[in-house]
């Protein structure tokens, strides 16, 4: 790994992994004759199995490779990114996860949608969790094509090629039930994989991450036990905060995983479930970035690439020999692949059965049509993720994660909770709270310096904060209130006792 | 137990002791957090100091994030598992057969 080119062992786990998958598929695909099971699994998921497919969706490309690489390159201001990705799930527990199981079916609009006028909730609803996912998917299919092209020496375009189609294969024939068990073998590895990793750096620091961080603070500097130059601006990192906070109960493909199971206590379990597991792999980056930064050294790391990315890598070589090296690659390869394969499912999602079932036909479609539909989307999905991948490289990957939680946070979870808990909301106030919550972020993501000063070269931008969801949250929130203030809607206040009956019982 | 009242009466206060417990749950993470980015943003120096050899302040505190986020899901699940779903039942008998 410590220079290009291909490496057999890496190469022997990455087929070994795509082999399993694809046994995961075919078994998968015997059972998924319908779209419930597409789409949820057949209702079939237990807690603990549904926790770590949460898990798996949550620990993507950008939770492992980015945060380890940032911590061994700038210490503490790593760590902060660890932390806010975990500080959304007890918002996502405690409003969002049980009302979803109960009222809705396959996509979070059903929610938004049950009591208000379909068609323009779920057009203005599929608007907002199409531009998430996209930003979501080219994140993803970026760090995967930088990975495959660094490991195995093979040109960007065609390991993003590659990425998309054996995606394609696994969400087409085996639908949510694959996706699922892809997610759980993923989240199984690599949390073991991260585990094992530690262990091996613990050792040589007779068990106790303190010798690690203060031999990190000899070799370094103490610099990198405190904060740096990376939160410089404080409203900038409150609005990246607020964003990670309430942008993880909007996303499409995270909050779909809760119509697998068969009852809200699941749903409720299944989230302490993956907040245990998520944390717990958060906290072992602290060892694995400090790790990395003390056994294979700041300069190496940059060599290999310079955002750091290829750390964790480099540190499971220098501990663990190639045969390790071969299997966190695969690892790695298996989190991108399953997480992309996760949004695409959530995407196509929204296209069939939001906007084709929902709209187009007026809710009155076949079964096997909506099937059709659904693959269909699948294909068109795959096809715009390979394309979207090729077109955004050389971007930031954490960066683009972290835009896509502020779309996320300002297009989907205030219609989402204003549904669920306020009696007054209308089909206007939604399709607005929607509509200017995804327009807002992405107008102002174009205007932010990111795009102005570093993509498009302006000595200026107009707008300061690098992540809109200061300014799109609380304004998505207000244009939801103001307009359903403005135009009531009896008929969608008189059918609330009924989302109340649903919320709490669930038929 | 208050005075005698309807089965819907009972599931609106039961609603209210939900959306109480969310909306508490949902504002002490966002205190601890935002405290949190707000001490990272002004105080670096504070979060620098050393604690133990090779642990600062800033470290510990970041840990313990992760933890009360954790402590924050056990006092939903617990409070859910033993009030919410019991008082559910109740009511889902009291009413009958829907």
């Amino acid at each position: 790994m410590s220079g290009a080119g291909p490496n057999p062992i890496a190469i022997g786990g990455f087929a070994l992994f795509i082999a399993l998958s694809l046994v995961i598929t075919w078994f998968a695909a015997r059972r998924t004759k319908n779209t419930e099971t597409f789409f949820a699994a057949g209702r079939s998921i237990t807690a603990t199995q549904n926790g770590l497919a949460l898990a798996g969706d949550y620990m993507s490309a950008a939770s492992f490779l980015g945060i380890a690489g940032l911590v061994s390159l700038s210490g503490f201001d790593g760590l902060i990114y660890s932390i806010g990705f975990l500080v959304g799930w007890p918002v996502v527990i405690c409003m969002i996860a049980e009302p979803l199981r109960n009222l809705g079916k396959y996509t979070f609009t059903d929610v938004v949608a049950y009591r208000l006028r379909q068609t323009p909730v779920r057009v203005a609803s599929a608007f907002g969790g199409l531009a998430v996912v996209a930003f979501y998917l080219i994140a993803q299919m970026v760090g995967a094509g930088n990975l495959i092209r660094l490991l195995f020496g093979l040109p960007y375009e065609t390991a993003v090629v590659i990425v998309g189609l054996v995606m394609l294969a696994y969400v087409l024939f085996g639908g949510m039930l694959a996706t699922t068990w892809v997610q759980i073998v993923k989240a199984v590895l690599l949390l073991s994989g991260a585990f094992l990793l530690a262990f091996l750096v613990l050792v040589r620091f007779s068990m106790n991450p303190l010798a690690l961080f203060s031999e990190a603070a000899r070799q370094y500097g103490a610099a990198v036990l405190a904060p740096g130059r990376l939160v410089s601006d404080p409203l900038d990192a409150i609005s990246l905060g607020i964003a990670l906070m309430f942008g993880t109960a909007g996303l499409p493909h995270v909050l779909m995983r809760f119509y697998t199971v068969p009852y809200a206590k699941t749903a409720r379990v299944s989230v302490a479930v993956a907040t245990g597991v998520v944390g717990t792999f958060f906290l072992l980056t602290f060892v694995l970035g400090f790790g990395a930064m003390v056994l294979v050294g700041q300069d190496s790391i940059r060599k290999v690439d310079a955002g750091g990315n290829m750390a964790a890598l480099l540190l499971a070589e220098t501990v663990g020999g190639q045969a390790f090296l071969g299997f966190i690659a695969a690892v790695a390869f298996a989190t991108i692949l399953a997480v992309v394969a996760g949004l695409t499912l959530a995407g196509a999602a929204a296209l069939a059965h939001d906007v084709w079932v929902s709209v187009i036909r007026r809710g009155h479609a076949a079964e096997h049509e909506q099937f059709v539909v659904a693959r269909a989307a699948t294909i068109v999905l795959a096809i715009a993720s390979i394309v979207l991948g090729i077109v955004f490289k050389g971007q930031n990957v954490a960066f683009m994660v972290g835009l896509a939680f502020a779309i996320a946070a300002s297009a989907n979870f205030p219609a989402l909770v204003m549904s669920v808990f306020w009696r007054a909301f209308t089909t206007r106030g939604a399709q607005a709270s929607m509509i200017v919550g995804t327009a807002s972020a992405l107008i102002l993501i174009y205007l932010s310096p990111t795009v102005q000063v570093d993509i498009l070269k302006q000595p200026t931008a107009w707008f300061p904060l690098r992540n809109p969801g200061l300014v799109t949250i609380p304004l998505s929130f207000l244009v939801g209130i103001a307009v359903s203030l403005i135009a009531p809607e009896p008929e969608a206040a008189r059918r609330f006792a009924e989302v109340e009956h649903r919320i709490h019982f669930g038929d | 137990m208050r005075r005698v009242s309807s089965p819907s009466d009972k599931l609106r206060t039961l609603d209210a002791a939900r959306w109480r417990i969310a909306l508490m749950i949902t504002v002490t993470m966002a205190v601890i957090y935002i405290g949190f980015i707000l001490l990272v943003a002004y105080d670096k120096p504070l979060l620098g100091t050393s604690i133990a050899e090779g642990l600062s302040l800033g470290i510990l505190l970041g840990a313990l994030v992760i933890v009360s986020t954790w402590l924050l899901i056990a006092i939903y699940v617990r409070w859910a598992n033993r009030h919410y779903d019991p008082a559910l039942a109740a009511l889902r008998h009291e009413a009958g057969p829907k």
